[in-house]
């Protein structure tokens, strides 16, 4: 390119490098708020429960019913208490000191007896926490199937199952959820430091006059437009890099994919990330509304539309429609699979390539707005 | 008298330089319109939606049967056929398909028989949560087969666990979300605009003018508070309204105690926003750090994953967290209706919060000032 | 001989969203050997025209000729060979002067030894050698000066712009940066310096002069000069009460503008009259008037139709407070230190109720620090600093009710219209209701603010943001006025007008600490304290600081003679 010099490109970026590590706020994001968020991640974030605590009341005392809730107290999964009145179970699952309650009712016995096909028992879950409300009616389902496969055999006859349904995980055998979380967190890390950090970067040079100077220099709008890419992108990949040894080696994510792999999807990525962020900031040209831009235009769809907790194809079209336009949704499913499946390339094509386009539209975008003059 | 009329110059002051142009007006209102608008559509771990590859080998009308119930359901609507196993593994690989079921050729032959037909499932472990919930309806409708096929033959069934959820009968994730969303969202906007409107003063100079002037540095935080206090509170009315006139959330507890929480919560907000502005000299700075305190807070709450399922460490640490106890109240008040015992309880520790963070800001305030 | 370096022809640039043009069909030429001034008052359109030049905009129509090239076609052909300083100066406050430096000369490919060459012979110029490890952000206002000149002049420009160098520059380092200026024009290159203070405009070879947006004036300062010979004096020795009888002087339809001068009176009458007997206002018995040589500042008014009336109708609505000759501001051994710096050392003064007390000295000497102690901004290290003999940071309420203050960037709230603004600062200070209404109604007639209740502050012109700023600094009727260089980088007639209220409300028994830049601010002072290194190096009338540095060979020194002779001379020891 003939208005592209090496000499003026490599002092500018020499020189925005010098100002990220020079400003707290920027180290902050940049190097301590990563470590902090996959921390988070790492144990803050959960959607498999550890122990649900339950409450018990046994109105039978029998001996059937003594074995059921001995079953459940003898779960690793369930945490029991037994209550003497059913006042004190709504009770404490108003106050959320119970997640769900098991009764059993004084005519178990002969409920158990009952050909309708449904349990004598009577479970309820606290309904204003889903996630753990379904693990309560699955753990306690479990626990009532296991007893009543073992009650038959005790009483030497067999329960047989028709359809036996065998659940295999295809990739992350143990089912873990930091296992799919904390590679997606790293797709808001990189938002944060892509878009919300670059967002101030240009802002910042208008609002200080340094601009105007940088503009009557013989710098040429391609080499003012790299210096602001290439010391962030060297800065992101850094980060990525750091947040994958950190989930591989802290938080002991498996990493089944390569480094190359990692690479060129956070490439693709971080380079739309950067256009949005710069886009926005050379668009406002003032801090204080680029920050709250980029904070509503890159920040909270990347953490609440990009299926990195959310399952994309749970919402409804219009919405499934909006995340393709969304580049972290690209992000967090090829990073989740170089994690957990490794590099299927022909998986990451398609999301390399659509994260390919974006990022040509942003950085395309950032360039029509980048203006030689000031007018 | 006079007091209060200082005050209210100042509060007056900022609602002006808030409310008084077009743009920063539609930075108040837009994103909580947005947010309120998406957000319960997408956040949910509810399974709808879904997608099954089905490698059939079996050409008998047990799995045909079956194959079409899976078809009829709300969860899956996308039904991928395969034809090897090969092919099934590549549809969970391309996320072509959340899991994968395949019926062996012997399928119907052995349920005919009285024999234990093994279902092979694969799921994509890379969504573990989502697979796991499309598992467990995926086996809903299995047993519903089972039990069917039963009653014609007259069988008697081992009996099943029916769960009922209380104060959320259908368990709808929007219920759930909501009530959540009043906390995250108000939390932006309090915490921002407090720090923000701060080191804006400094930075234009006008903070100055304010310290030679009588008021005295709490005067100046008050006038700081209640503007970030008014918007809060204006911004969860707006989801509130939301919540319950448009998704149709039942309101089961009383607005009085909710609104008591609010104050508070906004207090404890306010008081950390003012800290960070009182550590801070660029609005550059208060801004990345409101929101380098504002992602775990936000993380750490419940909102994402239920504060029970951390460590009990993490437990222990995230108390000081103000939306943690925040996302509580507005949640059992909104969907339990938690008795003023309760509230009480509950509050306690945002009064706590909101004392130290306002006396620490205080001090800092004073410090810079003098 | 000279040659043209930059030619524009009925160049017009209209913003979005702007009625009047910024600039209206201006033409001229700039040309080598000489430094060309562009003069004018805030919003005249001296940037664009420095930004049309330098290839930076585009204007609407007319023809613009930058060292024979089209600035925006070839822009890359005139971006090596012109060096610009915008008004910021344009450096990067978190790298050091190394840093910006070596990014200057690699932006403009400035390498090996012609590099090494350059910095040497750049950093001896501006005395920075001292300092290159030091962040840009913490140099003094001087010092950024240079240093942006610095970067402006590497790769050895054919054209050099400067975007108001003076504003905030204290006049030693104005000195220097002008005999800088100058020594490059003897190297042959063209410098454009726009200000707007007519005091440097008159050492230029040529001057531009524009008022909104259209040229008023091209030539020599001789020539703007020339209409006013004759007409300019000053009133000697007129005794007590000279704010007074500036007042009545400017009141009379012969005198077309005036100022304070120490102890003197300086005025201009209109053409076709003759100074009046000094008697009729009042003056004392030795009283009597001397011709002086008209200057740029004088010409630039009349050019603009003379200075505002002479009489305060701010001071028409201000209570009397009676003068009582007590002490009301006062500094005893007034120490700051941060670290092992020491800011302010050792500082005591004291200033009677109706008395204009003025804090000079040079950029980073410590007069800052000072004031800020005195309205109790910052805490002192050690000693006291006493208003109306309350300690500011323990009788905060009371005491602050009593003064008014004003800052140099004018500390208003710029996102809220004029009217809330006065509500806002009337609100603080616990005016309201009727009294709020009258006060605000008032304000807005002294100030003239009526048209621009509605308007956001941010879109007034700086003069109009002065104006209010003064407005709601006196809206609580204080005693005490605290301005810290209340008129950088407003025109003169602003500044004229501002000092009409002053020495209306000083008529009225208030009492002025100002810090300030300008000389002729420093002659409207009753007495002068000048700080340097933290130290107050000299304290007494401005006509006593001007006789201390009087010999034999200049025995009638200037404010800024007195300034630079009392500062160099302790720089020595």
């Amino acid at each position: 390119m003939k208005n592209l010099s090496f000499r003026r490109l490599r002092a500018l970026c020499w020189k925005e490098t010098l100002q990220i590590f020079r400003d707290p706020s920027s180290n902050l994001i940049a190097f301590v708020l990563p470590m902090v968020m996959m921390f988070v991640f790492g144990f803050g974030i959960n959607l498999d429960s550890s122990v649900l605590r339950i409450g018990l009341l046994d109105e039978a005392s029998g001996t059937e019913s003594n074995g059921f809730a001995r079953a459940l107290e003898a779960s690793p999964w369930l945490e029991v208490h037994r209550y003497e009145t059913r006042a004190g179970l709504g009770h404490d699952i108003t106050e959320s000191k119970i997640r769900g309650f098991v009764i059993i009712p004084p005519d178990f016995s002969r409920r158990l007896k009952d050909p309708s096909g449904t349990a004598p028992v009577q479970v309820v879950a606290d309904g204003s926490e889903p996630n753990i409300a379904q693990f309560v009616g699955s753990y306690v389902n479990g626990v009532w199937q296991s007893w009543l496969q073992q009650d038959f055999a005790d009483r030497g006859k067999e329960l047989k199952r028709e359809i036996a349904l065998e659940p295999r995980y295809w990739f992350n055998p143990s089912a873990q959820s930091r296992n799919f979380l904390i590679p997606g967190s790293i797709t808001v890390i990189m938002t944060v430091i892509g878009a919300l950090l670059t967002s101030l970067v240009v802002a910042r040079e208008w609002e200080r006059g340094t601009m105007e100077a940088l503009l009557a220099s013989p710098v040429s709008r391609a080499e003012l437009l790299l210096s602001k890419i290439i010391p962030y992108y060297l800065l992101g990949m850094f980060s990525l890099l750091l947040c994958a040894a950190t989930a591989r080696w802290l938080l002991g994510v498996p990493f089944r994919g390569s480094i190359l792999a990692l690479c060129v999807v956070g490439t693709f990525f971080l380079l739309s990330v950067l256009g949005i962020g710069l886009a926005i900031s050379t668009g406002m040209r003032n801090q204080f509304n680029a920050a709250q831009a980029a904070l509503n235009a890159a920040f909270l769809p990347a953490m609440m539309l990009s299926g990195f907790v959310y399952e994309i194809s749970s919402m409804p079209a219009f919405l499934r429609g909006v995340t393709h336009l969304i580049p972290a949704r690209y992000f967090v499913s090829s990073i989740q699979t170089i994690f957990q499946a490794g590099s299927l390339w022909k998986v990451l094509l398609p999301d390399i390539l659509a994260l390919m386009l974006s990022s040509a539209f942003f950085l395309g975008l950032t360039a029509r707005l980048t203006k030689r003059r000031m007018d | 008298m006079n007091f209060l009329l200082r005050i209210r110059a100042l509060v007056i002051k900022e609602l002006q330089s808030l409310f008084g142009d077009p743009s920063s007006r539609a930075l108040l209102v837009m994103p909580v319109v947005l947010q309120t608008l998406l957000f319960p559509w997408a956040a949910t771990l509810e399974v709808e939606n879904a997608s099954m590859a089905i490698y059939n080998r079996d050409t008998g009308a047990a799995s045909t049967e079956l194959v079409q119930r899976f078809t009829r359901s709300a969860a899956f609507t996308d039904i991928v056929p395969v034809h090897s196993q090969g092919e099934m593994e590549n549809a969970i690989e391309t996320r072509k398909a959340m899991l994968a079921v395949s019926f062996p050729e012997d399928f119907s032959r052995k349920l005919a028989a009285g024999e234990t037909a093994p279902v092979q499932v694969l799921m994509d472990g890379r969504r573990s949560n989502g697979a796991q919930i499309a598992f467990s309806y995926l086996q809903g409708m299995v047993e519903g087969y089972m039990k069917d096929r039963a009653e014609l033959a007259g069988r008697h069934l081992p009996s099943e666990v029916v769960t009922r959820y209380w104060f959320n009968p259908n368990l709808d994730f929007k219920h759930f979300i909501l009530p959540n969303l009043v906390a995250i969202i108000t939390t932006i906007g309090a915490l921002i605009l407090t720090a923000l409107s701060v080191a804006r003063e400094r930075e234009q100079g006008t903070f100055d003018q304010l310290m030679v002037s009588p008021l005295n540095p709490e005067m100046v935080m008050i006038g700081k508070a209640v503007p970030a206090m008014i918007v809060a509170f204006f911004q969860a009315t707006l989801i509130l309204c939301a919540a319950v006139f448009l998704y149709h959330v039942p309101f089961r507890g009383s607005l009085l105690l909710l609104y008591l929480g609010m104050f508070f919560y906004s207090l404890s907000l306010v008081g950390v926003g003012l800290l960070i502005s009182s550590l801070c000299s660029t609005q550059q700075q208060a801004f990345l750090g409101a929101f380098t305190f504002m992602m775990p807070a936000m993380m750490l709450s419940g909102f994402t994953s239920p504060v029970e399922n951390m460590p009990h460490w993490l437990q222990v640490a995230t108390w000081p967290n103000p939306v943690r106890h925040f996302i509580e109240i507005v949640k059992e008040v909104f969907l339990k209706d938690a008795s003023p015992e309760r509230f009480l309880h509950l509050i306690v520790p945002l009064m706590v919060i909101g004392f130290f963070t306002l006396s620490a800001a205080a001090v800092m305030f004073h410090r810079k000032s003098a | 001989m000279s040659r043209v370096v930059v030619n524009f022809r009925d160049v017009t640039k209209t913003f979005k969203g702007m009625e009047v043009p910024a600039l209206d069909a201006v033409s001229g030429e700039i040309r080598t050997g000489l430094i060309t001034g562009l003069a004018g008052p805030d919003g005249a359109g001296k940037t664009t025209l420095l930004r049309l030049i330098a290839g930076l905009m585009e204007p609407d129509r007319g023809e613009l000729r930058t060292l024979d090239l089209d600035p925006i076609r070839d822009a890359a052909g005139i971006r090596g060979e012109v060096g610009y300083m915008p008004q910021k100066f344009g450096l990067y406050e978190d790298l050091t002067v190394l840093e910006n430096l070596t990014l200057q000369a690699d932006l403009r490919h400035v390498t090996g030894t012609e590099r090494e060459e350059s910095f040497e012979r750049l950093l001896t110029f501006t005395d920075l050698k001292k300092f290159t490890g030091r962040f840009a952000g913490k140099l003094s206002g001087g010092m950024k000066q240079k240093l942006g000149l610095a970067c402006a002049l590497l790769g050895t420009p054919k054209l050099l712009l400067l975007d108001e160098p003076g504003v905030g520059v204290d006049p030693i380092s104005r000195r220097e940066l002008w005999r800088m200026v100058e020594e490059l024009v003897g190297q042959g290159i063209a410098v454009v310096w726009s200000t707007a203070y007519l005091d440097e405009a008159e050492l230029c070879g040529t001057t531009l002069v524009l008022n909104e947006g259209k040229l008023i004036f091209d030539g020599t300062p001789a020539d703007i000069a020339r209409p006013l010979e004759g007409r300019c004096f000053h009133l000697r020795d007129p005794g007590e009460g000279k704010r007074r009888l500036l007042t009545r002087a400017l009141v009379r339809d012969e005198t077309s503008d005036g100022t304070i001068q120490g102890h003197n009176l300086r005025l201009t009458f209109r053409p076709g009259t003759a100074p009046f007997p000094p008697g009729e206002i009042g003056a004392g018995p030795d009283a009597d008037w001397k011709p002086v040589k008209p200057r740029f500042e004088d010409a630039f008014i009349d050019l603009l139709g003379g200075g505002p009336p002479g009489e305060s109708a701010l001071a028409a609505h201000t209570k009397e407070i009676p003068l009582d000759g007590e002490t009301v501001i006062e500094a005893r051994d007034l120490t700051k230190t941060f670290g092992d710096f020491t800011a302010t050392d050792r500082v005591s003064f004291a200033v009677k109720r109706g008395e204009i007390y003025g804090l000079l000295g040079p950029n980073g000497a410590g007069k800052s620090t000072t004031f800020k102690m005195m309205c109790g901004l910052l805490v002192p290290t050690s000693g006291t600093a006493t208003v109306v003999g309350l300690d500011l940071r323990h009788s905060a309420g009371k005491a602050r009710q009593r003064l008014g203050y004003m800052a140099q960037k004018f500390s208003l709230y710029g996102n809220l219209s004029v009217a809330q603004n006065l509500a806002f600062f009337s609100g603080i200070y616990g005016i309201h209701n009727s009294k709020q209404r009258s006060r605000i109604r008032d304000m807005t007639e002294i100030f003239h603010l009526g048209p621009f209740l509605n308007a956001k502050t941010d879109s007034l012109s700086l003069g109009y943001k002065q104006r209010l700023a003064l407005a709601c600094a006196v809206m609580h009727e204080p005693d005490i006025l605290f301005l810290d260089e209340p008129t950088s980088g407003v025109d003169p007639v602003t500044r004229r007008e501002f000092w009409t209220h002053i020495n209306g409300l000083v008529e009225r028994g208030v009492t002025v600490m100002v810090t300030t830049h300008f000389m002729d601010e420093a002659e409207y002072c009753d007495r002068i304290g000048l700080v340097f290194r933290g130290q107050l190096i000299a304290n007494g009338t401005p006509d006593e600081l001007k006789a201390s540095v009087a010999t034999r060979d200049d025995p009638d020194p200037t404010m800024e003679d007195a300034f630079i002779a009392l500062v160099t001379g302790k720089e020595g020891t």
